[in-house]
């Protein structure tokens, strides 16, 4: 059981969102600002090598394909972009240069995906609507046609099927549903699924209510395709069989989980405002919580002793012991002094996770499609965290949910 | 703390926990713009239940949860017009330094709850005549700050708020009573 690998990119600012490319030795983030900085891994720590500005409100989501080395970023300013790397004419070194997407939507881009092939990607927005785009070479840009119906409201997230075709997204009307994205000159007929045979464009394949009506913030299909997993805000996971027709809500008294991927064709991963990644398990007969990636008991007495915590710098920052002790004092209210009354010990204000805030991405880091043997986990926190998924604690009330019903009051 | 303050304190307190889940969400009905939601109201999907805590009819708590920010308003314990007046400019002081207190609104919530006409006459007078002082914490404060020492924060606020108010009511009746003594003194020949 290898210990995570934790990476502090910022002290203070949340990590958005968070895209590694295809060998895992440059990552793409977005430290809650309108710039995208791309990371360079020497040894144990990350600096910037790169950074991407062409949006002017926050930049909501990023995506990496891995082979064709392209980036697609998406913002609150209606507007995405895809980069590509090309050779300045003036230094020859290679540069990221931006396209323009003409996306059609007028209001925020929440969430982006490069389709499975990569020539397509889909731009989920707060108008509504779902812009699938694909490359139009005689224009030298990015078109979509728009999914709108019958969405009600923002879509927070999108997921591709493997087959190119289909395409997931939940949305904070409290729905999930399965759309099909044929573009006629880029895909070819798709191979009939359980998810139906004839699938024109916008064709609806399957809609599924969040069980008690909560916004459905992460959508996921398994490696297969064959199954659908999506977490919503009211504390539960669901697990879609179509072909069942199977439906497996799992309801939990944690706080909600926000997004999720598949490691297997029978394990989820997933993770939210609980600070921890959770793993759920099972199969057509049924599912359940099996246990978290993180373990807060061995983190509580290790402390800031786990390996790739020490080595992992913040970037740009100040980084003093005593330092970290004023800024907390002035900005978060921590006071290490000995015998005050908030706080005996830097537990106590510290949570027992590794992550210290909401977890807002995990994504597979490690491992081919159907056996994923790392993930990696972003947050509010501005952590970067690689964890291994085969190291499962079983789960107890340790969370943040069970730390603060158990604190006592004074 | 007293034994009937501590479970009205955990209800807050835990129902604080779970409505501080927030992310950030842009305007779906003004391009461009990332508001409050639970302020906005224009968007009903986004708003969840309000919450009303209640401890006795001069105490409760009303917690309106949204995606991407909460209203939380007090109703401050008033026995006697004394009370009343001391709480009246102790909130008044604090919320014309809310941009201190950083989660701080600028004004009380007057009716939290805003019903359609024909519930209106259900619900309690006291409970529609509003709220003492009222807290705004949006994504951007659960991003920058810890959320559980926004939870501890208000708690503690709701615990101290009380302590100071009867604290100033000792002092302004011995004041007084000093005041009237010295007074009276000049006719006590």
């Amino acid at each position: 059981m290898a210990p995570p690998e934790v990476f502090s990119l910022s002290q203070q600012t949340p990590v958005t969102c968070h895209a590694f490319n295809a060998d895992r030795t440059q990552v793409a983030v977005s430290l809650n600002s309108n710039e995208v900085l791309i990371y360079a891994r020497e040894g144990n720590d990350w600096r910037v090598i790169d950074t991407l500005t062409e949006h002017d409100k926050p930049v909501t989501s990023i995506d990496w394909a891995p082979r064709s080395n392209r980036i697609v970023t998406s913002a609150q300013d209606r507007n995405a972009y895809v980069w590509q790397q090309s050779p300045d004419p003036q230094t020859g070194h290679m540069v990221w240069k931006p396209t323009l997407v003409l996306l059609r939507i007028n209001r925020a881009a929440t969430y982006v995906r490069w389709s499975p092939n990569e020539d397509k990607f889909a731009v989920a927005s707060g108008a509504r609507a779902i812009a699938i785009c694909s490359f139009d070479p005689e224009g030298d840009w990015w078109v979509s046609r728009l999914l709108k119906k019958p969405i009600r409201s923002t879509v927070l997230s999108v997921d591709w099927h493997p087959n190119n075709v289909l395409l997931a997204a939940g949305s904070a009307d409290m729905k999930a549903r399965v759309f099909s994205a044929y573009i006629k000159d880029v895909d070819k007929k798709p191979a009939p699924s359980v998810w139906g045979e004839k699938l024109p464009f916008n064709t609806i394949c399957g809609e599924y209510a969040s069980p008690s009506g909560g916004w459905v913030h992460g959508v996921a299909f398994s490696p297969s395709g064959d199954v659908l997993a999506f977490a919503s805000h009211d504390s539960s996971v669901t697990i879609v069989y179509p072909g069942g027709p199977a439906v497996y809500t799992i309801k939990m008294s944690i706080l909600p989980l926000v997004t999720l991927t598949w490691t297997t064709e029978e394990s989820v991963i997933a993770a939210g405002h609980d600070c921890q990644p959770l793993v759920f398990s099972g199969n057509q007969g049924g599912w359940e919580l099996v246990g978290s990636l993180d373990d807060p008991q061995s983190n509580k007495s290790s402390g800031g002793a786990r390996s790739g915590f020490a080595g992992a710098s913040p970037v740009g920052r100040l980084n003093s012991a005593a330092f970290n002790t004023f800024r907390n004092a002035a900005e978060r209210g921590i006071s290490n002094v000995p015998g005050s009354p908030t706080a005996s010990s830097s537990t106590e204000s510290e949570l027992f996770t590794v992550h210290q805030n909401t977890i807002t991405s995990v994504r597979p880091y490690d491992g081919v499609p159907g056996n994923i043997t790392r993930v990696s986990t972003s947050g509010v926190d501005g952590k970067l965290v690689v964890w291994d998924v085969s190291a499962v604690t079983p789960i107890g009330a340790t969370g943040l949910a069970g730390k603060l019903g158990k604190m006592q009051l004074r | 703390m007293s034994n009937v303050l501590r479970p009205y304190l955990a209800a807050v307190r835990s129902t604080l926990t779970a409505a501080l889940t927030l992310e950030d969400f842009s305007s779906q009905v003004v391009e461009r713009h990332n508001k409050p939601e639970v302020e906005v109201g224009a968007s009903k999907e986004v708003l969840l239940n309000p919450l009303i805590i209640s401890r006795n009819e001069n105490e409760r708590v009303l917690i309106e949860p949204s995606i991407n920010s909460i209203r939380l308003s007090i109703k401050i314990k008033q026995a006697d017009e004394i009370e009343r007046i001391l709480c009246h400019k102790f909130t008044r002081f604090m919320m014309q330094r809310a941009e201190n207190f950083v989660v701080l609104r600028r004004k009380p919530v007057k009716v939290g709850i805003q019903p359609s006409p024909g519930v209106l006459r259900f619900i309690d007078p006291r409970v529609a005549q509003g709220y003492d002082i009222s807290f705004l914490i949006t994504n951007n404060h659960t991003d920058t700050m810890l959320k559980h020492k926004i939870v501890d924060f208000i708690i503690q606020f709701m615990e101290e708020v009380d302590k100071e108010i009867s604290e100033m009511k000792l002092s302004l009746n011995a004041r007084a009573r000093v005041v009237a003594e010295s007074y009276l003194t000049a006719f006590n020949v």
